[in-house]
């Protein structure tokens, strides 16, 4: 009876968290529910949410995700090889390397957008560069390039430290056991030191793809609003348009999407990890 | 002219100005059981890893059958370690661990099956193919770990402290079990430990190391019987060491008394470290024995009884199946046979360092 007391007791401590939860993230999520099957008049209706396949929706809906899937790439392919490096360094260095990589996360993440603006734009700090090295001009401002830097530039840390956490914790004995086996520094990679980062990098995964996927800031600003991603499109129903059921049908599609490729990420791990055991 | 498989030659390795190993030559018999045998820090685990190739001498080379191998790297060399810390590959399963090297070495999937049964049951360790090395207790692990070097067939496998993480009744059963497989496969074991049982029990030669420095090589008994100078003495067993002088051939002076030794060639009153082993004196009747002393404590071990005589200065450490009484006075003599007399270190680098 007394430990059911004390449990009770400590439950009460999360209470602010619950009222904070439930009043900014579930009570919203109900509403955005409640726009999205229902129309203007208040009757039930499927179509808001089956909107996103109109072409203007469904060609945002693509670009998002070429965005987040070449984001999410590039961090990966980004993070190995700094992570292999920083493994070898000394403590200080280490901790030094990544200081200078988390600094811009300390920073507003809009103002970091802005300062890509400036760098990237017609007369920007890139093709002053450029043209003072007798080269031609980028016209990189309003493109797909411009967006992909500005969310890699973003997204980054947050594949880099899961992945670093990873193989940090591998013990560098094992590694020297594989290679008193035969292991060259290929097969060490392959066979022990990427399937034991594969827990760091689905992380890494679920941090940068979904939230690149969902950033309309980054368009907004380095896509000059000419290229549109779907968080584009639903912030403009909300305020342009004050089309709530559309806006929160197109909102719920995009998180039933992004649910699925979770799913498939985490499908991906157990099959992936059969695989590894596999090989 | 024996068989050798493993030659160092002129080694030395400086980690952060502090010279480990100190001009070691060593020359390894094929098929022998070898243990480097030293306190931590003396340099043995150095040269197992100069060895297996994971650390570069600064000088000094590398001979596996008269081939220098100083610069190959760990994975061209036909040459296993077996771990410390076990070191299996945690994402793998025991089978897949040891199938490692042989899938690198593109050995037929018949062939790799047929090792793994060999294998584990080499190591007692049939049925445990599917099970996870966090599954299993250290002992467990340390079995799999050495079944995964077997199965490559190496020609010498490198042994690092492997029983360190034991408890002490297991170790004694791995033991017997390493020297039973040391029979059956047939291929140079170079163990190192710091524990002296372990390596009088094991080995067919024991080198025995301090500071970067070999101090004595040789089979168990002689270098249990016949030490060459304290630190061994010191190290391998317990032993009562003392200052000597050496009054004639074959007499040596302790404490005062003129004791009949076998060692012969020192120089007339050289100062000398002489060893005598716990269970090798014998109390006697006080106006018997060549020291008189009374006994200051007894302790029972089971087996015997270990008791203290000062005698002097100086506490003699005796072994005896008799008990004494405490405080009372008692002869202690010893046969020729089983006094080693040494020289005192001369140089700086011989110096002997009490193990701690």
């Amino acid at each position: 009876m007394k430990k059911i007391k004390s449990i009770n007791s400590r439950v009460w401590l999360s209470s602010p968290y619950l009222f904070w939860i439930v009043g900014f993230t579930v009570i919203p999520m109900i509403m955005i529910f409640g726009y999205a099957l229902t129309d203007k008049t208040g009757g039930f209706t499927l179509a808001n949410i089956g909107a996103i396949f109109e072409p203007i929706h469904f060609k945002a809906m693509v670009f998002s995700v070429e965005i987040a899937l070449g984001c999410t790439v590039i961090c990966i392919l980004l993070s190995y090889p700094l992570v292999l490096a920083l493994r070898h360094l000394h403590m200080g260095k280490q901790g030094f390397t990544l200081f200078i990589l988390i600094i811009p996360m300390w920073m507003n993440f809009i103002l970091r957008v802005l300062a890509w603006q400036m760098i990237l734009s017609r007369n920007g700090i890139l093709n002053f560069l450029l043209t003072s090295l007798g080269l031609n001009p980028l016209s990189l401002a309003n493109t797909g390039t411009a967006i992909m830097i500005g969310v890699v530039y973003d997204y980054l840390p947050y594949m880099v430290l899961p992945i670093f956490n990873a193989i940090a914790d591998i013990d560098e004995d094992i590694i020297e056991a594989a290679k008193d086996l035969g292991a060259n520094s290929f097969a060490v990679f392959c066979k022990i030191i990427f399937p034991l980062s594969v827990p760091g990098l689905l992380s890494g995964i679920v941090m940068v793809f979904v939230p690149s996927m969902t950033s309309f800031v980054v368009a907004d600003i380095l896509g000059g609003g000419k290229l549109q991603l779907i968080g584009n499109i639903i912030e403009q129903e909300f305020t342009k348009n004050s089309d709530w059921n559309l806006g929160s049908g197109l909102s719920v599609s995009l998180m039933i999407f992004v649910l699925i490729s979770m799913a498939f990420t985490s499908k991906e791990d157990a099959k992936g990890r059969r695989e590894s055991a596999i090989w | 002219m024996k068989d050798v498989i493993l030659q160092l030659d002129s080694v030395s390795k400086t980690f952060d100005g502090k010279k480990v190993l100190d001009n070691l030559n060593l020359e390894i018999g094929r098929n022998e059981f070898i243990t480097l045998l030293g306190p931590s820090g003396c340099g043995k685990s150095t040269t197992l890893r100069i060895i297996g190739g994971f650390v570069k001498p600064d000088s000094g080379r590398v001979l596996f059958e008269g081939k220098d191998i100083t610069d190959l790297s760990p994975d061209k060399r036909n040459i296993n370690t077996v771990f410390q810390k076990y070191s299996l590959f945690p994402h793998m399963n025991v089978a897949e661990n040891i199938a490692f090297g042989l899938k690198l070495k593109k050995k037929s999937s018949q062939y790799i099956k047929d090792k793994i049964k060999y294998a584990l049951k080499l190591v007692n360790m049939d049925g445990y193919e599917e099970r996870k090395p966090d599954s299993l207790s250290g002992g467990q692990q340390q079995r799999v770990a050495i079944a995964r070097a077997i199965v490559n067939e190496p020609d010498v496998l490198l042994l690092d402290e492997p029983l360190g993480a034991l408890d002490l009744k297991l170790r004694h059963g791995m033991q017997r079990e390493l020297i039973k497989i040391k029979k059956e496969v047939g291929i140079t074991f170079i163990y190192v430990t710091h524990d002296q049982e372990e390596a009088l029990t094991m080995s067919d030669r024991i080198v025995v190391m301090n500071k970067g420095i070999i101090q004595q090589m040789g089979t168990s008994k002689s270098i249990y019987d016949e030490p060459q100078n304290a630190f061994v003495a010191d190290f391998i067993g317990d032993s009562n060491i003392i200052d000597g002088v050496m009054k004639a051939d074959r007499l040596v002076e302790i404490q005062g008394a003129a004791i009949p030794c076998v060692d012969e060639g020192f120089g007339r009153d050289e100062l000398v470290d002489v060893v005598i082993r716990p269970e090798d004196l014998v109390i006697t009747r006080e106006d018997q024995g060549y020291l008189k002393g009374m006994v200051v404590s007894i302790i029972f071990k089971g087996a015997y009884y270990e008791i203290k005589v000062r005698v002097g200065q100086y506490d003699w450490v005796i072994q005896s199946v008799n008990p004494a009484q405490i405080g009372s006075m008692v002869g202690l003599t010893i046969l020729p046979d089983n006094i080693q007399i040494m020289h005192k270190p001369h140089s700086e680098d011989a110096q002997v360092e009490k193990r701690d």
